[in-house]
């Protein structure tokens, strides 16, 4: 669990993060978002002391971070930067290796850690271990530093605006294997967007920052419905706040017994999915795989806040 | 009419001026002047001219390819190496021991030519770094081969050498270690303070302007202000004359060597950690690594081919600025030039300036393909 508690920074006199406490579960997946310069780079960054607090406290499991040396610190909190920051004189493995060998693992252990990674973040280990940063494409060095963050088996991951680089369709298949990853790993995520789907997508709990404030931190379906200030419904977009609510829930969720015509749409799916699929194909109900119907009338009445 | 290579009729031109003019110097002694004689005047010279201007001319066209004109420069200097010596053992009289002979303008230019057209086929080539690296070691065999053979043993360079052998091998060591010598004190003292100006800023102003004042000083007056200053520490300072300060010697030059190359030292280092992106470093802070961790295995490695870029300018710079250690004393090749100018012997002056150039030549061009090796495997 991590507390942060009346979190604040100052530079040059003027307040960049201000007074900001929140608490994120034992893996949980927060998201801050906000806009350019509204101090998100800087809380992360107080969380491993990259950046040290002006005044207030976090604290991890408990324990305040300010009493730890902060380069042992680090290496329990895994950091993907903006940009992957891969070393460019290291191969893969070596780069994934780093908080390993800083820890002095054996040698067969890293070894066997990055071909688990590798493997986890779908780059076959053979191929990629001995490739060079520069041989990488962005998606490719995008994963192999998410990997290198989690090398050594974080409790905490902090991830600053991971996908901004990536194109719309491995950026949507990243945002999907990085969630299945962090379920299957446990870990406690922070994550930093700018992107508000992305932050619906993904996120157990969004916060919502402006001017160094912390506006509201809630469940995603809680901050759709219920903002808490004018800035957060603008920052979701009054258009787009029905089909964001919509891509909470998955059909499964909605399913009802009955009949329908044409082909069938897979439990998985979201509402806004199933939505989408009525609108393009004129129908009104559609078969779910497996059993059971979703109906245009029961989307309308999950599309509007209750 | 083929399209022309440029540079190839630059050195085509070049290369028939010296044929043209005199190989070779012929005179009755060591000092007085001598009468130039050409090519043509020697056995087979005809021919060999005939040949060399072949190898020119054809080299003209861009079509021309670059393995033939790599070995026809090769020949060519060659040639004209292997007719200097020829001259040298054909044109003295039987049993004269004072007359000598001496390269001239013609040789001279006919080295350019064919010197310059070797880098233009190397560059056309494209060799791999290893090949180059072959090419070089090579270079470097075949010339010592031919100055082991005893083939110019005649020029009056060499005739110079044979009465100073053990002499030039000393002053040979002690250039040496005047070039290494201050590249490696300058490494030991100049990477420490740019790593230092890199990590505190504000000393990087007036640090690197101390620096920029030292390198503008000439050569001749650090030479002459070091005189006094470090005589009178050698004088004043106990222990000072045994530890090796004096005002004159191989100590001096140390130190205005080693002044000269701190500048390139600790400005490259500057700016090869400088240059290392925002990102990595933070990265490296970021996943834990102590200061002296991000510096060792971040750093200092992504740096590195900026460093190794001042250890070249450094080097050569250095080889051909320990001449002047001569005026003071300070050994080195330096000691044959300024000892011909006083005697108004120029071969005595080639016994220094040759080396001291073939030693350049080959320091910058190892040091090149030094620093492509190590961008090739950061890029
Ligand atoms: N080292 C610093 N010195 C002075 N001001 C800083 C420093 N770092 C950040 N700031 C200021 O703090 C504010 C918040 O910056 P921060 O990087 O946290 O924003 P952000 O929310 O991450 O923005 P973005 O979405 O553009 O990345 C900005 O106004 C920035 O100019
Ligand atoms: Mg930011």
């Amino acid at each position: 669990m991590i507390e942060i508690r009346h979190l604040t920074r100052v530079y040059d006199g003027v307040p960049v993060v201000n007074d900001v406490s929140l608490t994120i579960g034992t893996g949980e997946l927060a998201v801050l978002v906000g806009t350019s310069g509204s101090g998100k780079t800087t809380l992360l960054r107080m969380i491993n002391r990259l950046v040290q607090p002006t005044s207030g406290q976090v604290l991890v499991e408990g324990v305040d971070t300010a009493t730890l040396p902060a380069h042992l610190l680090r290496r329990r909190i895994g950091y993907a930067i903006q940009g992957h920051g891969l070393f460019p004189h290291r191969t893969v493995a070596q780069n994934i290796a780093t908080v390993p060998r800083l820890l002095g693992w054996p040698r067969a252990r890293i070894d066997a850690r990055v071909d688990e990674l590798l493997a986890l973040f779908q780059l076959d280990p053979a191929t990629f271990r001995n490739r060079m940063p520069h041989q990488l494409s962005g998606g490719q060095a995008q994963r192999v530093g998410v990997a290198r963050a989690l090398a050594a088996k974080p409790d905490l991951l902090l991830m600053d605006e991971p996908f901004g680089a990536l194109d719309p369709l491995i950026r949507a298949k990243a945002q999907a294997d990085l969630r299945a990853i962090q379920q299957k790993l446990g870990t406690t995520l922070i994550l930093v967007t700018h992107d508000m789907q992305e932050a619906v997508d993904l996120g157990d709990r969004i916060a919502v920052m402006d001017g160094g404030r912390l506006l509201q931190y809630d469940h995603p379906a809680r901050i759709l419905t219920q903002p808490a200030a004018p800035f957060v419904r603008d920052l979701i977009g009054a258009t787009d706040r029905p089909l964001r609510l919509l891509s909470l829930k998955t059909v499964g969720d909605l399913a009802q017994p009955g009949d329908a015509e044409g082909p069938a749409i897979p439990p998985e799916a979201t509402l806004h999915d199933a939505l989408a699929e009525c609108l393009w194909t004129g129908r009104t109900a559609l078969p779910v795989q497996g059993g059971g119907i979703v109906t245009l009338d029961a989307l309308r009445a999950e599309a509007r806040p209750r | 009419m083929p399209r022309l290579w440029p540079p190839a009729v630059l050195f085509a031109m070049i290369g028939l001026a010296g044929l043209a003019l005199p190989l070779v110097q012929f005179k009755a002694n060591r000092i007085v002047p001598g009468e130039g004689v050409g090519l043509a005047a020697l056995p087979h010279g005809p021919w060999v001219m005939l040949g060399l201007g072949a190898a020119l001319v054809l080299a003209c066209p861009d079509r021309w390819p670059a393995v033939a004109r790599l070995a026809s420069a090769v020949a060519g200097l060659i040639a004209a190496t292997l007719m200097l010596g020829m001259a040298a053992s054909h044109l003295p009289p039987a049993g004269n021991s004072l007359a000598r002979v001496a390269p001239a303008s013609g040789f001279w230019l006919l080295v350019l030519a064919f010197g310059l057209m070797v880098a233009d086929a190397v560059n056309r080539l494209r060799p791999s770094l290893a090949l180059r690296w072959v090419m070089l070691a090579g270079a470097v065999a075949l010339a010592a081969g031919i100055l082991a053979s005893g083939l110019l043993d005649g020029v009056s360079v060499m005739r110079e050498y044979a009465t100073r052998r053990d002499l030039f091998g000393r002053e040979a060591q002690a250039h040496l270690a005047l070039a290494f010598g201050s590249l490696g004190l300058a490494l030991l003292a100049g990477i420490p303070l740019g790593i230092a100006i890199f990590q505190v800023r504000r000393w990087r102003g007036p640090v690197l302007g101390v620096l920029n004042i030292l390198q503008t000083i000439p050569s001749l007056a650090l030479f002459g202000m070091m005189i006094p200053v470090l005589g009178w520490v050698a004088a004043t300072v106990p222990g000072a004359t045994q530890a090796g300060v004096s005002g004159i010697g191989t100590f001096p030059a140390l130190v205005a060597l080693f002044l000269y190359s701190l500048l390139p030292v600790v400005s490259n280092t500057l700016a090869g950690l400088s240059g290392v992106p925002a990102p990595t470093r933070e990265a490296a802070v970021g996943l834990g690594m102590t200061r002296a961790q991000v510096m060792a295995q971040v750093l200092l490695p992504l740096a590195l081919p900026v460093l190794l870029a001042a250890v070249r300018i450094v080097l050569v710079q250095n080889i051909g600025l320990a001449v002047i250690a001569g005026l003071i004393g300070g050994g080195g090749f330096g000691t044959f030039v300024f000892q011909g100018l006083g005697q108004t012997a120029m071969d005595l002056v080639l016994l220094g300036a040759l080396p001291t150039i073939a030693l350049a030549l080959v320091a910058g061009i190892a040091l090149d393909l030094l620093v492509q090796g190590t961008r090739r495997g950061a890029a």
